[in-house]
């Protein structure tokens, strides 16, 4: 039997790390909390949480030396998820307040405009635009947990895996690679967002556990 | 399209829910954890726990059951009931909860809104306005007044407005009660939903009433609630989180069914 695909979330202050950390547990991950470079060491994927605040959390992530190692895992292709506001930090910068984020996507991080009510909070359909095998097992249209008033704007529309609409329709996942981004939160959506990290998992497994030296 | 929200709220008292659910098949019926994900798998979209537990007696036993049930439900959590600082608000949420919401501890102190939200973010700052209806003369717009300390005590504050204030404060959410329905089954007061929803951007979660679906689709319907919120027709079994959800669906609201109905 192959080792559980251990998962590190990283841990900087801007998230509830109990549902996320149970939730990956739950389906199956060996899932270890990294407050620092060090906690990136040994395993196979990381997951960058978060609620809050862009700016905050990005001096909080640059004061645990993490931007440069997250930057360096993503850029040596190695499977991330970021979920929510670690979705929002992948991209370039946010208008709230100003943040220079991450820059491993391309494209800003803007306020939810036309938005009935704000934040979006609550439980909104993910339509899939593009078939992803994160998604599978994952009824069309299925309704996933949110709670933001900011979304990324991809500059490169193809990387739109799924979108929602909340006044106007915007980039709710997306993945390039073994990079993966989801607005919702996936451990706070019942049994088809464990279903989702369930199929997360299930990619890093393929990706990390494929049997080496085909070449 | 945001779905309307279907929530049960289960009341804590020393890390022990009361007015207990008479669920099937439960291994031990007082426990917030296992009730929160019965319902949760029921289709709840939300569960709220209310500690009731008097101050003195209270030893961090609400953080454990917040923090093993953020492990079993994997629903949005909020905490209502006894959190009076950034400080307490912050050992909620580290325990696995996702908002707190706060009733006589914002009207006493109305900063601590402000502080919370500019700390945690607006979407984890519920203010629970619990409002009772003024009498009026014939003619007269209808007005209420809010109460604290669970409807004990009055406070000068007309319901309408603190309901602004709170969310200019930092409030993301309201939890409306109204204190005059609360417990009697006779439906929410649909007036004083309206007239807050239609003067706030944040979400209006309805309480205080609820006898029967019925009542959830006039809540949004006619209350323009974000959400419905009731505790007794779930804990006693008169009708399923799916009956609510059916009902609603079948007026047309948008909802969150879920696949498969636990029996």
């Amino acid at each position: 039997m192959s080792p559980a695909v251990r998962v590190a979330v990283l841990d900087y202050g801007a998230a509830n790390m109990v549902s996320i950390t149970r939730a990956l547990a739950a389906v199956g991950a060996e899932v270890s909390v990294a407050e620092d470079p060090t906690g990136m060491v040994g395993i196979d994927a990381i997951v960058v949480p978060g609620v809050g605040a862009a700016a905050p959390a990005m001096v909080h992530l640059r004061e645990r030396g993490l931007v440069e190692p997250i930057r360096d895992w993503v850029g040596a292709g190695k499977p991330c998820l970021g979920i929510c506001l670690g979705f929002q930090l992948l991209f370039d910068a946010s208008d709230e307040g100003g943040a220079e984020t991450l820059g491993l996507l391309e494209g800003r991080t803007v306020p939810l405009v036309d938005a009935p009510t704000l934040p979006h909070i609550g439980w909104n359909s993910v339509e899939v635009v593009r078939p992803h095998p994160l998604f599978e097992g994952v009824a069309d249209g299925s309704y996933f947990y949110f709670v933001h008033s900011f979304v990324p704007a991809p500059a490169d529309e193809s990387l739109v895996i799924a979108r929602t609409t909340h006044g106007r329709p915007f980039a709710s996942a997306v993945a390039r690679g073994s990079l993966y981004g989801l607005q919702f939160h996936p451990e706070k959506s019942a049994e088809a967002g464990l279903r989702m990290l369930s199929n997360f998992v299930g990619l890093v497994a393929a990706q990390t556990r494929a049997p080496a030296g085909v070449a | 399209m945001l779905a309307r929200r279907v929530i049960p709220c289960l009341d804590v008292d020393k890390g022990r829910v009361v007015k207990g659910t008479k669920f099937l098949n439960l291994t031990d019926e007082g426990d917030p954890a296992e009730l929160a994900e019965r319902y949760a798998h029921e289709g709840a979209d939300e569960i709220v726990f209310l500690d009731i537990t008097a101050a003195h007696e209270r030893r961090g036993t609400m953080l454990e059951v917040v923090r093993r049930t953020a492990s079993r439900a994997f629903v949005p959590l909020t905490v209502g009931g006894g959190v009076r600082s950034v400080g307490e608000m912050r050992d909620v949420l580290r325990a696995g909860a996702d908002k707190v919401s706060f009733n006589t501890a914002a009207v006493a102190t109305p900063e601590l809104l402000t502080a919370c939200a500019a700390r945690f973010g607006s979407q984890a700052v519920v203010c629970a306005v619990d409002a009772r209806r003024l009498p009026g003369g014939e003619g007269e717009p209808a007005r209420w007044e809010v109460v604290t300390h669970g409807g004990r005590r009055t406070t000068d504050l007309d319901a309408i407005e603190w309901s602004i204030r709170a969310v200019e404060l930092g409030a993301g959410e309201l939890l409306v009660t109204s204190m005059d329905r609360d417990g009697t089954r006779s439906g929410f007061d649909i007036e004083l939903l309206a007239a807050i929803a239609t003067r706030v951007r944040v979400p209006v979660i309805a309480s205080g009433g609820a006898a029967g679906p019925d009542d959830f689709v006039i809540a949004v319907r006619d209350g323009k609630a974000d959400a419905v919120l009731a505790a007794s027709i779930f804990h006693r079994r008169m009708f399923s989180v799916s009956d609510v959800k059916a009902a609603m669906a079948a007026a047309g609201l948008p909802v969150r069914r879920i696949a498969e109905a636990i029996a």
